[in-house]
């Protein structure tokens, strides 16, 4: 009995026990609860009818589909994936650079001298709120609202990406503005030049290459959210994935995940080269 | 680069670094960057005339008009209640459950010591990354095969993609963890288990449990819209109303799902403020 003895040798016993015990405890006493909730019985997979459509789905998946007519297919598709992606991101900086013009405060002139003026301070905050919305709104939610306006297509997608990307980044942008040191922007605000002056000549060039940075980082994210977006209609290698698994062609379905890790590690890779490039 | 390296006695004065610079690859990157953006709205076939056709607007702005009056019967009320605390339940379920298999695959998948053969870093690695880099909404179609429609796939999704991205944290946490103490024990012939239980592990627990929060707050935004293709919750209700037309439940939906978002947000804030202080 090899327990016996270890209790019987205060040396061995593990020292931290009680805590270990008791933490264990209150997260099962939580968990009964949430577990119920999800209806968490995941031996339904492993029932006879279940585990025979999973058996001939997941069997399916080797070998991957390679004819040339679908891979031909595939990558038009992924390409389709993208360029969702870059619009989408493209049309979400035109949204994002003049909110985030209109609502940085270390552009103010009346801030200058000591506080904001009421109006200001008034339009600022709205445009900030305005930001939090849009970015609030996952833009699986905006795809769906969007493919029900213009129908199915990249069309939603590159919308849905526009607008939530749109308030991510202005946000962001807003943030990184403010946090530098912008001595040379009010410098520049106190010997009268213009709001849009001291913005080319004093804050863009200090954060230039952080709003780089993280603009690239949000494409990265945006190719991923394409490909996603695809399963509400929105085009891209979603939809073609959902239509696939739809109809449990496995081998499809294996291919397509393969070509998706790699399109984001692609991105990703990229991304990490481009940020670091930056500095 | 040169300016950034060379730090000037005064500092706030230092040129700022030029933007452009022939010899810059970055640049040239950017360039590439702009020709993708061109190509990528040639190549799409975008309807914007069907989008900014009076027609469309006008359905636009007849949607925003019925979203404006949410349904508030009791009936539908508990139901939404239901489906709100579901979303929650299946975000704390997935995420503890790939806390605790992104712990089981970090250890294979860490170098804990300098004559650790970490023969198993590679593969688990890669395991880790293949979870990762497939979004939550993609498992959760995947696993509507063989789970179901319902909580569950939605639940054992956010468990499968956490479980990529909470493995390789953990696992550099373990492998960043000061070498000392397990050192010490190593010396004394304790067992490779015991060292990790005793030293290693409860150094990195303050940061996994930070990283599994911070995870969890994901995870209730990623949750709220799992839905959508089937995973249960809040997601699922949306799905199910917005396909009937039914724009005022549509509407409470939508709000609920904002409300939720937001109060994740808040109260993340609000903590985050109260521990950095």
């Amino acid at each position: 009995m090899a327990a016996d003895a270890s209790i019987l040798r205060p040396g061995r016993r593990d020292p931290a026990w009680a805590g270990r015990v008791f933490w264990l405890s209150v997260a099962l006493v939580l968990l009964v609860p949430a577990l119920v909730a999800t209806e968490f019985r995941p031996w339904v997979m492993l029932e006879g009818e279940n585990l025979k459509v999973t058996a001939r789905f997941l069997g399916d998946f080797f070998p991957p589909k390679l004819e040339p007519a679908f891979l031909a297919m595939v990558a038009k598709e992924t390409w389709r994936t993208v360029a969702i992606a870059t619009a989408g991101v493209a049309l979400a900086l035109l949204v994002a650079i003049p909110l985030t013009l209109v609502s940085t405060a270390a552009l103010s002139v009346s801030a200058l001298p000591g506080r904001m003026n009421a109006l200001p301070f008034v339009v600022r905050t709205a445009v900030r709120w305005l930001l939090i919305v849009l970015r609030s709104v996952p833009e699986l939610i905006w795809a769906l609202v969007f493919v029900r306006v213009v129908g199915l297509g990249p069309t939603a997608g590159v919308l849905a990406i526009a607008l939530t990307y749109g308030g991510m980044l202005g946000k962001v942008y807003g943030e990184i503005l403010e946090s530098g040191e912008n001595h040379a922007t009010t410098t520049l605000l106190r010997n009268g030049a213009g709001r849009l002056q001291a913005f080319f000549h004093g804050l863009l060039p200090q954060n230039a290459a952080e709003l780089t940075s993280y603009t690239v980082y949000r494409w990265e994210c945006a190719i991923r959210s394409s490909a996603v977006l695809g399963f509400v209609g929105a085009g891209g290698l979603g939809q073609q994935m959902d239509a696939s698994m739809k109809m449990f062609a496995g081998a499809e379905v294996a291919t397509m995940l393969i070509v998706f890790v790699l399109l984001v590690w692609l991105a990703d890779r990229a991304s990490a080269w481009l940020r670091r490039e930056l500095g | 680069m040169n300016a950034a390296r060379g730090r000037a006695a005064n500092e706030p004065f230092r040129v700022p670094r030029p933007m452009f610079d022939a010899r810059c690859r970055a640049c040239w990157f950017v360039a590439g960057l702009v020709a993708l953006t061109v190509a990528s709205f040639v190549t799409l076939d975008l309807q914007w005339a069907k989008f900014l056709s009076a027609e469309s607007m006008g359905r636009m702005g007849r949607f925003l008009g019925e979203l404006l009056s949410p349904s508030a019967e009791p009936a539908f009320l508990r139901k939404l209640v239901v489906a709100g605390v579901e979303t929650l339940a299946m975000s704390a379920v997935g995420t503890l459950l790939a806390a605790a298999f992104g712990l089981l695959l970090a250890v294979p998948a860490s170098k804990s010591h300098v004559d650790d053969p970490a023969r198993w870093r590679g593969p688990t690695r890669l395991v880790l990354n293949v979870l990762r880099s497939i979004p939550e909404l993609v498992w959760a179609a995947l696993l509507l095969i063989s789970a179901g429609l319902g909580p569950l796939a939605g639940t054992l999704a956010l468990a499968l993609h956490t479980t990529g991205v909470l493995g390789r944290l953990f696992a550099e946490a373990i492998e960043n963890a000061p070498p000392g103490p397990a050192f010490a024990l190593r010396a004394q012939g304790v067992a490779e288990g015991r060292v990790f239980l005793h030293s290693t592990l409860v150094q990195v627990l303050p940061q996994l449990l930070s990283y599994t929060l911070y995870r969890w707050e994901n995870n209730i935004r990623a949750a709220a819209v799992l839905g959508v293709v089937g995973g249960g919750g809040l997601g699922q209700m949306l799905a199910f109303h917005m396909g009937l037309f039914q724009m005022s439940e549509t509407s409470s939906i939508l709000i609920t799902m904002m409300g939720l978002v937001a109060l994740v947000d808040l109260l993340s804030y609000l903590s985050r403020r109260l521990l950095s202080r």
